[in-house]
């Protein structure tokens, strides 16, 4: 097999769902010398984003996304472990993610943790109910990439907005990318607050990271 | 069963535009349509104004209340809302809802107190959301109580026990269902009430989810829903899911809806 025939089985045995059969096509591909970063990026990856694109089609369901994602996140791990102190894997970046003070919800964004992590990024969880100095507490101390702000009422919206300024007074704003999502926030919400990306859902979130981080 | 119509909804992309634009008509008919599809109450939600809540709330109520003779549901976390609200209402509306977060509970309990108002009291807490039956239970005990103590009736109590969406974790389902079970086993005279189409968020062929969960909670006592009244399909297994729970004696109303052709869908 060549290093396309390993990849698609390892992508088609996501979308089935077959977390053995994931396992075993990696571990193939990893005895035939393929670049772990390879497997990872253009095999684990990129089956999410196929998954993304079924969902996005409606002929994949959430929970077969949450599946896909768990799968992914469980044999990611048996990699990294297994190639522990290489320094052959890196990570696309570091989200800090939180749902916004005032609000409790948090289904929304345990799924965007759930397949950032899936999609290569390191991910710190906050959390719900989170206040803005908080936040700007922790990206002074973990220095985060991109961070992630989700609302999911139209009246804890305006908690994004008072995180971005927060941010912003503490003179740390050029620092970081900042992302936000819930179910009424709008594109045209996060360009009025200033965010640098929105994303409609979960598997959405993975490809706005990657475009706000310059990744293709 | 208590029906609430929940089109009224200002995070309707049309319904905001109509309010904005003070459109009696358009609320009108939505309201008219409602009631005539048999609603017993009509919710009304101005959420999306920030700062003009009340004065919108206000205003819907006294145009809903004018083209129908219904109480409104008044739907919003807001006392200053709620109280304009109250100021031009007739008959007795239900509030929706006090929780246990603790500005939404502070904000409404004062309104509350020694009142005849309906009350939904959602299971939610500063903590978040409850995920099993002992969650809900807990959060369930505490605002009954505390309602009662403060002079409301049991009877105007309506306990949404909060539904969550199966597609994230199956058993979310039973959870709901269960505490629906129990809050009428544990509190005499109470009612429950749910908006009901969380539970099929995320999945395909979502009517059949939503009707069978309907017909479940039902069977269990539930008798207060937050739904399209529109649902033709909805409405119809509704009365014969209460005719097979045994809320319908002779299973008249099951057959007067035969009759009126409710069935013929």
């Amino acid at each position: 097999m060549n290093t396309d025939e390993y990849l698609n089985k390892i992508i088609e045995s996501v979308i089935d769902q077959d977390e053995a059969m994931v396992g075993k096509s990696v571990e193939e591909a990893l005895n035939a010398d393929i670049d772990p970063m390879v497997i990872i990026n253009d095999g684990l990856t990129e089956s999410l984003k196929k998954v993304g694109d079924l969902f996005a089609e409606e002929i994949l369901f959430l929970p077969e996304l949450i599946g896909c994602g768990e799968i992914v996140t469980n044999v990611m791990k048996k990699i990294e472990d297994k190639l522990k102190g290489d320094d052959s894997i890196t990570k696309k970046g570091l989200m800090l993610i939180a749902t916004v003070k005032g609000d409790v919800h948090d289904i929304g964004k345990n799924l965007v943790v759930l397949l950032m992590g899936a999609s290569g990024y390191d991910v710190v969880d906050l959390g719900k109910d989170v206040p803005a100095n908080t936040i700007v507490e922790k990206i002074n101390e973990l220095n985060p990439d991109i961070v992630a702000l989700s609302a999911l009422l139209s009246t804890t919206m305006p908690g994004q907005k008072n995180t971005i300024q927060a941010i912003e007074e503490a003179g740390i704003r050029k620092k970081i990318k900042i992302m936000v999502g819930g179910a009424p926030v709008t594109r045209a919400w996060a360009e009025e607050i200033g965010a640098d990306g929105y994303a409609e859902d979960a598997s959405t979130a993975v490809v706005e990271a990657d475009r706000i981080m310059g990744i293709s | 069963m208590y029906i609430v119509g929940e089109l009224i909804n200002a995070s309707r992309k049309s319904i905001g535009e109509a309010i904005k634009a003070k459109d009696v008509m358009a609320v009108q008919k939505i309201a008219k349509a409602q009631e005539e599809a048999g609603a017993d109450y009509i919710d009304v939600n101005a959420g999306i104004f920030v700062g003009k809540e009340p004065e919108y709330l206000k205003w819907l109520v006294k145009t809903v209340q004018e083209a129908v003779d219904l109480p409104c549901t008044l739907d919003s976390p807001d006392p200053k809302a709620i109280e304009a609200a109250l100021d031009v209402h007739k008959g007795t509306p239900m509030i929706n809802s006090i929780s246990l977060e603790k500005e939404r509970y502070d904000g409404l309990m004062p309104i509350l107190i020694g009142s005849d108002l309906k009350v939904v009291a959602l299971c939610m807490s500063d903590e978040g959301m409850p995920e099993t039956m002992d969650d809900r239970m807990k959060i369930a005990d505490f605002l009954v109580n505390a309602l009662v103590k403060n002079g409301v009736k049991t009877e105007n109590i309506f306990v949404d026990p909060l539904v969550q969406p199966l597609s994230v974790n199956n058993s979310f389902g039973m959870e709901f269902i269960n505490t629906v079970e129990k809050i009428h086993s544990t509190f005499k005279d109470i009612h429950t009430i749910c908006g009901l189409s969380n539970i099929s968020y995320g999945l395909p062929n979502r009517q059949f989810l939503n009707q069978t969960f309907m017909s479940m909670a039902i069977s269990k006592g539930l008798d207060g829903a937050i739904m399209n009244p529109l649902d033709k399909r909805m409405m119809a297994s509704i009365i014969a899911a209460e005719a097979l729970a045994g809320h319908d004696r002779y299973c008249m109303k099951f057959l007067k809806a035969h009759r009126k052709g409710i069935f013929i869908i």
